[in-house]
């Protein structure tokens, strides 16, 4: 029962695995969502589950079940939402390669070892080194872009590594409560804030984060549309989920850390949002949104207490879906696979009136405006951060706050006041329109009210 | 119950009823697709409202200082957030302003407004329920919420249904309000960390240091200071206001423009003192360069939007003067400006309105000598015009008066300068007056008001010339709240 999400997670893989193995087409998008519902039903049943498995290393508590849940729910919608069979080769191994990567995330998320974080982590990882070129048009970007993530992902894991030999060889073990225990001991050296640092590195990198965001840019511009809708949301959610569990495992709050991520924070919004401001590519607009919401996400962090922790998976929930719906709208937008340019959206109001509603909905939440969900988070943030003690960093989020709304509304502003020639409607199929509903819905919903799912995460930490 | 909140009389949740009306008038337009019958709808959405809002408004309890027809529930308690409504002497002509404003817009785009009518009375509606949650909200972040979200309509009227500068003007808008608004959202977390709760009334007169009220009363002056605007924060105005179709510059003018001065009201002076004290010359001093600015920069206009627009920022001039006085005179000077403002300016954007569907031009000259062939139009603009620079027996004339009173007596020769600018007021209206009735010679086929544009003037008009004439009902409402306001500042300043 403890491991049963992760084990249905392996199962699917495993399913697509021999799938691929066969020559016969059979009914893949539906196999993949009936799986992929089936295994959100699983993992929500199994949010109860606690337990200690291998020697203390993995643990399963209400905290992983939280993580998980969400997960599952974005691979899901993932899943849901890609459905361009023209888009991505080799239609079985993508599903297969995505589950693996889900698994892995789902593993990270309970890892309380540095053994078995390095593990789950480079699960996670590789396979999606493996999706990034599994993109039918354009050959020479997904290429490169490939090329890029494999490298910088190694290297991130290397750097990562050599942390975590330093954090060893002075905590004397592997296990994050005996290292976070003897925090206080070796931060006051500098050695020791290097070494978290170092080992910080890897999850910074997933959250593209300053200084370790230069990749996020181009991979989003060279893969598919739905890789990209993957990469961009769901192991963000699993490195959240680690940073946060060393937060916890912090005792105190220790000063050099967080001077050192209020700065990382300040710099990664500050360089997203103004080099945000000039990107026409909407999936490259998005990377730098990306980067942009990592340093408001480390706001959170900052105040190293339940409720700040639970701000920031507030907030990373918000984000699963204020992305995915930005990314639906990319995807549908983009029929045949092809990238969207800030232009291709004009006229879409006219076109579809649900894409641009959708899209504006989520662009809003992006940039924080009341009633939707992205102000609440932001708000639950800035409280946190100031209730630390740090105005410096709120008020250059703030400030930031009103530079990103240049680009984000002219996404809305391209989409509903610029005509175009090419106004041929766009027509959405049934699950298509439920999906962008569900989506509108969800984003207002976790605006207007935020005060079930904040507690239940407040009772999680 | 809360000490400063009293019960709602009524047997349903009255505030609640009014901010709501408009939603469900969103609600059953969603799912009309005849463009009569969705402005039916949102008509009668509007008037509904407004009989409520009339209800209220005869019900209320002018005798007591304290918030009335009370609202509370939770809504975040983790965070210590109610859900708090409540009206006190200082909202509720705002409510009622926000409700007879309303319908009005829908009536004035009946046929101004042909494309995507769905969405504009949408926006029409939702404009309607923000502003007046903005009003009725006794905590911060119900507050902000209804504050900021009615950005994202008003920023759909200027970019979608706009003139041709609309990318640029909507723009604008939205960026420098955003600007204003996260330094309030900080302020607002600020206060929240020393108070411990939301609630607006709750922060009201706590005596913080000087020091926390410094900066507090810092991003609140910035948050409304450009949305009221004030002189060096004023450059949107102009721009949004001319490019916004018609019914947008109406809620510019009438409404929007008072959540500014209505949050210098009701945060800066009862949460932050003595900063407000404090800053109370600089103050002043930027209302009377804006009364003064404002008028001069009105003289040299060819476009009649534009010259309302910019007449706009100085008669805001007149209400911070009153707010920024500390006199019992002053606040009440202030309280009617902002009614009279929104009534007679907003009047005058109708009369642009009315005359652009006709001519399809603003500039004065393509609009001039109508008096032969308009007379019922230039009659209508004629009582606007003299009302908007404050003639005796119109409404402005009353509100400016309590101002300059207040102004005399504390500082003479702040009140020498408003004074000037009054007149320069005059200069700039009775020159656009002349022009449009007597400006041109040749014929012109035109066609008077219709019965239309007759229903929604009269009421505005009915309005100038009885605050002109009558005003104490009016002062009575708001009488004892601002005593009360005033009372306690008193205390404070010795």
């Amino acid at each position: 029962m403890t491991l049963l999400p992760e084990l249905y997670m392996l199962f699917f893989s495993i399913f697509f695995l021999f799938l691929s193995l066969g020559k016969k087409k059979i009914a893949l998008f539906t196999a993949a969502r009936g799986l992929a519902l089936v295994g959100f039903a699983v993992t929500l049943a199994c949010s109860g589950a606690r337990g200690d498995l291998f020697s203390g290393a993995y643990q399963v508590d209400f905290f992983s079940q939280v993580f998980k849940v969400l997960l599952s729910t974005g691979f899901t919608l993932v899943v849901f939402m890609f459905e361009k069979e023209n888009e991505v080769e080799n239609l079985p191994e993508f599903f297969m390669f995505l589950g693996f990567s889900t698994l892995g995330l789902m593993i990270l998320v309970s890892s309380v070892e540095l053994i078995s974080i390095v593990i789950s982590l480079e699960i996670s990882s590789f396979s999606l080194y493996a999706v990034v070129p599994l993109r039918k048009a354009q050959t020479k970007r997904q290429l490169e872009a490939a090329m890029k993530y494999l490298f910088f992902g190694a290297i991130s894991t290397g750097i990562m590594l050599y942390g975590m030999g330093y954090l060893y060889g002075m905590a004397h073990s592997t296990y994050l409560t005996d290292i976070m225990a003897k925090l206080p001991q070796f931060l006051a050296q500098p050695l020791g804030v290097l070494a978290l640092i170092l080992t910080l590195t890897a999850f910074f990198f997933k959250l593209s984060l300053f200084p370790l965001h230069f990749w996020a840019p181009d991979i989003y511009e060279g893969a598919s549309d739905a890789t990209t809708t993957f990469i961009a949301t769901i192991p963000k959610i699993a490195a959240t989920a680690l940073l946060i569990r060393l937060a916890m495992l912090a005792s105190f709050a220790p000063a050099q850390l967080a001077t050192v991520i209020i700065v990382l924070a300040a710099f990664s919004m500050t360089l997203g949002n103004l080099v945000g401001l000039v990107q026409k590519d909407v999936k490259r607009l998005l990377a730098y949104s990306g980067i942009a919401h990592a340093g408001y996400l480390m706001m959170g962090l900052l105040s190293f207490n339940e409720e700040g922790n639970a701000a920031v998976v507030y907030y990373i929930t918000v984000y699963l879906f204020m992305n995915l719906a930005c990314f639906y709208v990319v995807m549908l937008l983009s029929r045949g696979g092809e990238n969207v340019s800030i232009n291709d959206l004009s006229g879409l109001a006219r076109r579809s009136p649900l894409l641009a509603l959708t899209l504006a909905v989520a662009a809003f939440s992006l940039a924080g405006i009341p009633p939707t969900g992205g102000f609440t988070g932001k708000f639950f943030l800035f409280v946190a951060a100031f209730k630390a003690g740090h105005l410096a960093i709120v008020i250059i989020a703030a400030v930031n706050t009103v530079i990103s709304i240049f680009y984000y509304l002219n996404l809305v502003r391209i989409s509903y006041s610029r005509e175009s020639e090419d106004l041929q409607p766009l027509y959405l199929a049934f699950h298509e329109k439920v999906l962008c509903y569900l989506f509108n819905i969800i984003i207002i919903y976790l605006g207007l009210l935020p005060f079930g799912l904040i507690d239940l995460f407040r009772r999680a930490m | 119950m809360s000490p400063y909140l009293t019960m709602n009389p009524f047997g349903f949740p009255i505030l609640s009823t009014v901010i709501f009306l408009p939603l469900v008038g969103v609600f059953f337009i969603l799912f009309l697709r005849d463009d009569n019958k969705i402005k039916m709808t949102a008509f009668v959405a509007g008037m509904l409202t407004l009989l409520v809002s009339l209800l209220l408004f005869f019900s209320f309890n002018p005798g007591t200082p304290l918030f009335q027809f009370g609202e509370r529930l939770p809504w975040i308690p983790a965070y210590n957030i109610y859900y708090v409504l409540g009206v006190d002497g200082i909202s509720i002509m705002l409510i009622v302003l926000t409700a007879m404003i309303s319908p009005i817009c829908v009536l004035c785009s009946w046929k101004a407004i042909e494309k995507r009518v769905k969405e504009f009375m949408i926006c029409i509606l939702l404009m309607e329920a923000a502003m007046i949650g903005v009003f009725c909200s006794l905590d911060f972040i119900l507050f902000y919420v209804f504050w900021e979200a009615m950005l994202i309509p008003m920023y759909l009227l200027i970019a979608v249904w706009g003139g041709p500068q609309k990318d640029y003007a909507s723009l604008k808008f939205f960026i420098y309000t955003l600007f204003g608004s996260v330094f309030l959202l900080v302020a607002i977390i600020a206060l929240y960390l020393v108070n411990g709760t939301f609630s607006i009334p709750e922060a009201m007169f706590k005596g913080y240091s000087f020091q926390f009220q410094f900066w507090v009363f810092l991003a609140f002056a910035i948050a409304f200071a450009i949305k009221v605007p004030m002189f060096p924060f004023h450059t949107w105005l102009p721009a949004a206001h001319t490019e916004a179709p018609t019914a947008g510059s109406v809620f510019l003018a009438s409404i929007l423009l008072k959540m500014g001065t209505y949050g210098f009201i009701r945060f800066c002076l009862p949460i932050v003192p003595q900063a407000s004290f404090y800053f109370a010359p600089f103050m002043i001093v930027l209302s009377v360069v804006a009364i003064i600015y404002g008028g001069f920069v009105c003289l040299s206009q060819t476009d009649m939007k534009k010259l309302i627009a910019y007449s706009s920022v100085a008669h805001m001039g007149f209400v911070t003067l009153g707010i920024f006085t500390f006199t019992m005179y002053g606040f009440i000077g202030a309280m009617l400006q902002m009614l009279n403002h929104g009534v007679t300016t907003g009047a005058l954007f109708l009369m642009v309105g009315i005359i652009y569907e006709r001519t399809h031009s603003r500039q004065i000259y393509d609009n001039a000598g109508l008096g032969k062939f308009l007379p019922a139009y230039v009659g209508f603009f004629g009582l606007f015009a003299v009302s908007s620079f404050a003639f005796p027996g119109t409404n402005n004339f009353v509100g400016e008066l309590y101002v300059l009173i207040s102004t005399f007596s504390t500082s003479k020769i702040t009140g020498f300068f408003a004074v000037v600018g009054a007149v320069v007021a005059a200069a700039y209206m009775l020159r656009l007056l002349k022009q449009i009735v007597w400006g041109r010679e040749d014929k012109r086929d035109l066609t008077d008001l219709n019965v239309r544009e007759f229903i929604y003037l009269t009421p505005l008009a009915v309005f100038v010339l009885w605050v002109g004439l009558f005003p104490s009902p009016f002062v009575r409402i708001m009488e004892n709240t601002l005593v009360h306001l005033f009372m306690q500042l008193d205390k404070l300043s010795h």
